[in-house]
């Protein structure tokens, strides 16, 4: 019973990092870097907030979440593909973006500096407590078939690993990857979404890192969007553990908070298998 | 599209190299300043505001009296050393985005060092013993990405990520576990090597945070300068960030390269950790850095990789970061945030832009 009820929070615990490892995956095998995953979802949780306020509707919130990350999506296609910026530079200049932006609106729609009121989300309890769940854990087997089983699955690889090549064979590069970069801003900006949602309301910088332990989940999983998913439910089972652990005296809760973080570094010392990106990311296609 | 640019024309004047890269280098900031000035008066506008007078306000709030002057060199001082550990990086080609953890590391242990130096001690040793301890454990934190990059290949931007997390994770556990004053989240206050605020040594600044360290920062931004461009190193390090593969072919060895610029890197910034430290509360305290890591990237981009660069545009970041309190009468000064980042990304994306526009007109001109 109670391993049931561990599995549970797991799941739900793993739900933002499923939808935003999703998006990441989209975007670094397409070859573009997904730093800003981090502002996708906080840009998606600020923007799910005020549609369900507003509206007094969850699912309003749920589309302004996606378009939210999907707008930041199409401002880090642009500034990357478009301008040819350094995509680290981008994403972290997107990240400190929305950040800034959020907090301005917040004080702006509500008046406070650290949290918005209590909005509409979804009812019921348990696993379909939130329709966002199962979309959330159906997301990554999804975009596994749209990498591996579709001609846009086959053209996004490509012009991650070769985009020589890909243009050669007449494949629109940088379509692709504007594409791809939008599709990651608004998996990620619903992962925000599901955050805002689950606690009632708008927090200041309530992913609180997220976007980043999904990049990690990304990486550990080797760019495989599968792997990735299974990094994201260990990383959340890690996070669950240390919630029960709580007052338990000898794991201090910042230790287990690292495991995500360690697990990275040490994946990426080739321990766990050498961790090969997609060939072409970061650099912008001529 | 075009990936060779057209060879140079033979008949250019001397000097047009150099004015070239003058203008490759000073333009871009300067347009990225001139796209957040705009968007900042739409900003101002849409709170129905007047430019003018916002602008105003932040003026007469920094460099209109003394206590916002000192204020705003207080806060320069931090971003000038984050802004020269990113821009040391950067002009060896690795991006340490760890400046944030590597300066609260060596906020810590310039603390743990004062701490443990016995009261009394001769305070301009004790400044150099918490200055070493500083630069020695952002040292340590920038050394680990440098050692997985050239060793492993790991890129150093996650790296830097992930430790930033991990240090600062460290940080607050070993402070709230073993540290702190009870009932605070700092640490007690260090016996040697604090040094005074100029408001309390000669009542300048009117009680600001502005301190000797300052100085140390402008002797670090010379002594970077001399390094890059004057030392055998230096010029080591600036050929693997232009030219790996041609610095590698040219006896330069470029993962070696890449340690010692993420070591002096995390150092640098490490050694920001002082200011706080030494010269203002003269304790660690929890989440001090405030993000003057990740601003110091900005203080790179707009500084252009320039110690003297790096010095102007920190004095303009903090000039915005203490002004932001000064309009917040008028409007949110989260606006201020919002600017900033806008000026990163302007400057990254007016960069490439610049270079390619310049190049087309020269073009058009030959």
């Amino acid at each position: 019973m109670t391993i049931l009820a561990f599995l549970a929070q797991t799941l739900r615990i793993a739900v933002p990092y499923l939808f935003a490892a999703a998006g990441g995956v989209l975007a670094e095998r397409s070859g573009v870097v997904s730093l800003s995953l981090e502002g996708f979802m906080l840009s998606g949780a600020f923007s799910a907030a005020l549609g369900s306020y507003y509206s007094g509707n969850a699912w309003v919130g749920v589309l302004c979440g996606l378009l939210g990350g999907a707008v930041f999506g199409l401002l880090h296609a642009v500034a990357s593909l478009r301008y040819r910026a350094d995509q680290v530079v981008v994403g972290i200049a997107i990240n400190l973006l929305v950040v800034g932006i959020t907090r301005f609106f917040l004080r702006l729609a509500f008046g406070s500096s650290s949290n918005s009121p209590r909005i509409e989300a979804f009812s019921g309890n348990g696993f379909f407590s939130s329709p966002l769940i199962p979309i959330g854990l159906l997301v990554i087997p999804l975009v596994a078939w749209l990498v591996y089983r579709t001609p846009y699955g086959l053209r996004l690889r490509a012009v991650g690993e070769h985009p020589e090549a890909a243009i050669s064979l007449g494949v629109p590069v940088n379509r692709v990857r504007y594409i791809a970069v939008i599709l990651s801003g608004a998996l990620a900006g619903l992962g925000g979404t599901y955050l805002a949602l689950d606690q009632h309301q708008f927090t200041d910088q309530m992913t609180a890192g997220r976007g980043y332990i999904a990049l990690a989940a990304i990486i550990f999983g080797r760019w495989d969007p599968i792997r990735a998913g299974i990094a994201c439910l260990l990383f959340a089972a890690a996070e669950t553990l240390q919630i029960r652990l709580q007052g338990v005296e000898a794991i201090p809760s910042q230790f287990v908070g690292m495991i995500p973080y360690v697990l990275t570094i040490v994946a990426l010392a080739g321990i766990v298998g050498r961790a090969n990106p997609p060939a072409a990311l970061g650099k912008a296609s001529e | 599209m075009t990936t060779s640019a057209l060879p140079a024309s033979p008949a250019r004047p001397r000097g047009a190299a150099f004015r070239t890269t003058l203008e490759e280098t000073l333009l871009p900031p300067v347009v990225a300043l001139l796209i957040a000035l705009v968007i900042g008066d739409l900003l101002i506008l849409s709170f129905g505001q007047s430019p003018a007078a916002v602008y105003r306000l932040l003026l007469e709030g920094t460099w209109g009296n003394s206590y916002g002057a000192g204020q705003v060199l207080y806060k320069a001082t931090t971003l000038t050393f984050t802004g020269l550990a990113v821009a040391l990086g950067l002009r060896a080609g690795v991006f340490n985005i760890g400046a944030e953890s590597q300066l609260a590391a060596g906020g810590f242990a310039a603390a743990l060092a004062g701490l443990w130096l016995p009261a009394g001690f001769p305070t301009i040793i004790a400044v150099v013993v918490c200055l070493l301890a500083a630069a020695l454990a952002g040292g340590l934190c920038g050394a680990i990405p440098g050692v997985m990059k050239a060793r492993f290949g790991a890129h150093e931007v996650i790296v830097t990520i992930m430790l930033n997390f991990i240090v600062l994770a460290l940080l607050n556990y070993v402070v709230a576990a073993k540290l702190h004053v009870p009932e605070t989240l700092h640490t007690p206050e260090i016996r040697a090597g604090a040094v005074s605020r100029l408001a309390d040594q000669f009542g300048a600044f009117h009680g600001s945070a502005a301190n000797w360290t300052m100085l140390a920062a402008l002797l670090a931004a010379a002594c970077m300068a001399f390094y890059l461009f004057r030392t055998r190193r230096g010029y080591e390090l600036r050929a693997v960030g232009l030219q790996p593969e041609a610095a590698e072919f040219g006896g330069v060895s470029v993962g070696g390269v890449w340690i010692r610029a993420l070591a002096v890197s995390g150092a640098i910034a490490g050694m920001g950790g002082i200011n706080y430290v030494l010269g203002y509360k003269h304790y660690y305290e929890e989440g001090f850095a405030g993000g003057a890591g990740f601003l110091g990237i900005a203080v790179a981009l707009v500084g252009r990789n320039h110690p003297a660069g790096v010095v102007v545009a920190a004095l303009l970041f903090a000039t915005l970061s203490q002004g932001g309190l000064a309009i917040h009468a008028l409007v949110p000064k989260q606006m201020v945030e919002v600017l900033q980042a806008i000026v990163i990304l302007a400057v990254a994306v007016s960069v490439p832009e610049v270079r390619r526009l310049l190049r087309a007109s020269r073009r058009v001109e030959a």
